[in-house]
């Protein structure tokens, strides 16, 4: 085996990383515990082929996959949030509720009220970002327990949710905009377009960070690395975007059926968004400081109670987002809107994703693909007729599957670790 | 060495409630020198560390930095005046790596961006002019280092931003013989290369290893600042337990004003 050294940043010598040496680094890095989404995306592929064997007619269609990003929607969107909330130890048991509540808001003005989108749309999200500060000052400035807070928010909000509703009456929409959030889909043409764009988007990020990074003399990930990550993204993306643009619908002369679902692209912004503040902004870094360390944090000078309340607000905010679509998917809010499992599967899905429970470690992207392992577990076992029981049953051992890798990966980095 | 001290403290007083940790202290701090603050547990050397760095206000007392007196607040306004504490619980974040830990707080941005080759550029330089070469890679976890490592992060950390007096409170009190060697050779070569510089030690060796000047804290008064080579280990040892070591040291009628606290004594 042979090593290259070279020197980078300031003359520290280092050893030149290949591919292979890439390889090896990770693989040391799962052994040390630090296994990131890798056991989520292993799971997503034996979970996907099970389903598919057993029920390769319905599992496999192209509708089922198509509907497997409005189911899963209102789920990711609050597991993005969580994760912020997650990061630093914290944990927030009233993002379903508040997503209900938030698509309530919503409901009502479009339809009690009659207000256009445009009111009723910012009047929901601004109704979470209320919630997330009321939350995160709570824990932040009096020091109560995230967990405490957030079960008092949970049994209120249900509440505020019946009040709002008028003892349970459901609300419809019809609202044209808001229905084609998590109902419509993309035409084929444009499908393709928001693909290739993305494609070439991601493409461009990773070779300009390579060609920065080598010409100021600094240790880059290899080349080939770089390469197949954006070949492994494009033949991702062009592989679903082909399945969806396929006709899916029983009687196309009545009603066609095809085209990318408009909440995909609408969560790859926020996934695309939220990787970018928590990765390549101070307020990131500072977010996973405070998570690693408060007090490093503070005297580091950065404000533990800003970050602190802005992660609950980001996480209301985001929550509010999945109670828009959930709403649109239903076209209604009733009172269990974001109630029974959502909020666990929320949870759940951040975990299952990667993120730790302990805080300090996850990514946005574990949101995403924590709640395609939950929305195939439901999905696929729904479709094998199993019943609502035994998918809950599957479902918890998962969850319990996940948080004791986090565990373990936490006890074997403390043994390996100083 | 340099006659001037950099940082000069008089008759500094801190009290907590009732309890008064700090009597009537001086220091002085020369630039490049070694100044070991040495004393027994509970003495006051924390407190009195704090108070330099803007975590505690100072009751009374002067804090005069390169000839002009100044009042600090906050840890921010120490740094920006360029003193910087390394403290004896480490303060790095276990779940970023080298670079991360070293521009904590104060991240080098281009637009909103953060601009990880110039920090990564600065961090490797500042690791490099501290002949630090025992890193595998400057974006290592700071969790998989040895505790040495960090120590020397925590350190590098301290000295990247053109600090001129660093202190270290206890930097080798969890560390091995040859990590506790390598640190001190550090702590020596930041001396070496201007800055001003405190230790702060419960090891008479590694006082003696590395100083130039000794300033004993004996409870909560400064008992004498001498020079290292004009004491011995057991002088010094006398000036830690008594306050006192021949005509080194407080007054001997000094001491007794405490004795008034055990209860039954006094009047
Ligand atoms: N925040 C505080 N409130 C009240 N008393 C305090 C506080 N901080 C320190 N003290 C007291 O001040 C005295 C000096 O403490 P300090 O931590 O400065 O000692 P030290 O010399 O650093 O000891 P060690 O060698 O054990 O670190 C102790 O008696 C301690 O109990
Ligand atoms: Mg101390």
């Amino acid at each position: 085996m042979t090593t290259t050294t070279t020197t980078t940043a300031g003359g520290i010598q280092a050893v030149k990383p290949t591919v292979g040496s890439y390889v090896r680094d990770y693989w040391g890095k799962v052994r040390g515990g630090d296994l990131g989404s890798l056991p989520a995306v292993l799971g997503l592929l034996v979970l996907v082929a099970i389903f598919g064997i057993a029920r390769s007619d319905t599992f496999l269609s192209a509708f089922n996959f198509a509907n497997l990003f409005n189911q899963s929607a209102q789920v990711v969107f609050i597991a993005m949030g969580l994760v912020f909330v997650l990061l630093l130890g914290e944990i927030d048991l009233s993002a379903g509720f508040a997503s209900g509540v938030c698509g309530a808001v919503m409901a009502i003005l479009l339809t009690n009220e009659g207000l256009p989108w445009y009111v009723a749309i910012p009047a929901a999200l601004l109704t979470g970002v209320v919630i997330g500060l009321v939350l995160g000052s709570l824990v932040a400035k009096l020091g109560i327990p995230s967990f405490v807070v957030t079960l008092a928010a949970f049994l209120a909000f249900q509440g505020v949710l019946l009040l709002l509703l008028s003892d349970g009456k459901n609300i419809s929409i019809t609202d044209e905009f808001v229905l084609a959030l998590n109902k419509s889909n993309m035409s084929v043409t444009w499908s393709w377009i928001v693909t290739l764009v993305a494609v070439a988007g991601y493409a461009l990020a990773q070779f300009n960070r390579y060609r920065s990074r080598i010409k100021r003399g600094l240790i880059a990930d290899p080349i080939g690395i770089v390469l197949a990550r954006v070949i492994g993204l494009a033949v991702l993306l062009i592989a679903g975007t082909y399945i969806l643009t396929q006709e899916r619908s029983i009687n196309p002369v009545i009603n066609s059926l095809k085209g990318v679902p408009i909440v995909v692209p609408i969560i790859a912004v926020f996934l695309v968004f939220w990787t970018f503040v928590l990765g390549r902004t101070t307020y990131g870094r500072h977010v996973y400081a405070v998570g690693g360390n408060a007090e490093a944090a503070r005297r580091a000078g950065i404000s533990v109670d800003r970050i602190r309340i802005s992660v609950f607000v980001i996480g209301s905010f985001m929550a509010a987002i999945g109670g828009i679509l959930v709403v649109s998917r239903a076209s209604s809010v009733d009172p269990n809107t974001g109630g029974s499992n959502i909020l666990l599967y929320s949870v759940g899905a951040a975990v299952i994703g990667g993120t730790s429970l302990f805080g300090g470690k996850g990514k946005v992207i574990h949101a995403v693909i924590g709640g395609a392992v939950i929305a195939v577990i439901d999905n696929g076992m729904g479709l094998m007729g199993y019943k609502s029981g035994t998918r809950f049953i599957v479902t918890g051992l998962i969850l319990l599957a996940a948080a004791s890798v986090d565990a373990l990966a936490r006890r074997r980095a403390s043994a390996t670790g100083s | 060495m340099a006659a001037t001290p950099l940082l000069e403290l008089r008759g500094i007083d801190k009290s907590f409630g009732p309890v008064q940790v700090l009597h009537d202290v001086g220091l002085d701090v020369y630039p490049g020198e070694v100044t070991a603050l040495v004393g027994d547990n509970g003495a006051g050397k924390s407190t009195l560390v704090k108070c330099i760095s803007g975590i505690y206000t100072i009751d009374s007392g002067t804090v005069t930095f390169e000839g002009k007196q100044v009042s600090i607040h906050s840890p921010r306004e120490a740094s920006a005046l360029g003193i910087e504490v390394v403290y004896q619980d480490l303060a790095l974040c276990d779940n970023l790596d080298i670079v991360q830990n070293m521009f904590l707080g104060r991240e080098k941005k281009s637009g909103i961006i953060l601009d990880e080759a110039t920090m990564e550029e600065m961090a490797g330089e500042t690791l490099r002019s501290l002949s630090v070469r025992t890193v595998k890679s400057l974006r290592q976890l700071v969790a998989s280092l040895s505790g040495g490592q960090r120590q020397t992060v925590a350190i590098a950390k301290a000295v990247l931003w053109n600090s001129r007096v660093v202190i270290l409170d206890e930097p080798t009190a969890a560390l091995g013989v040859a990590q506790t060697a390598q640190v001190l050779e550090l702590v020596r070569r930041l001396a070496d290369n201007g800055l001003g510089v405190v230790l702060i030690s419960h090891n008479m060796n590694d006082v003696f290893a590395v100083s130039d000047r000794i300033a004993a804290l004996y409870l909560g008064r400064m008992a004498a600042q001498v020079k290292a080579a004009d004491v011995t280990h057991s002088q010094v040892v006398e000036l830690i337990t008594g306050g006192r070591s021949g005509n080194l040291g407080l007054p001997p009628e000094k001491p007794s004003e405490f004795i008034d606290i055990t209860p039954g004594d006094g009047q």
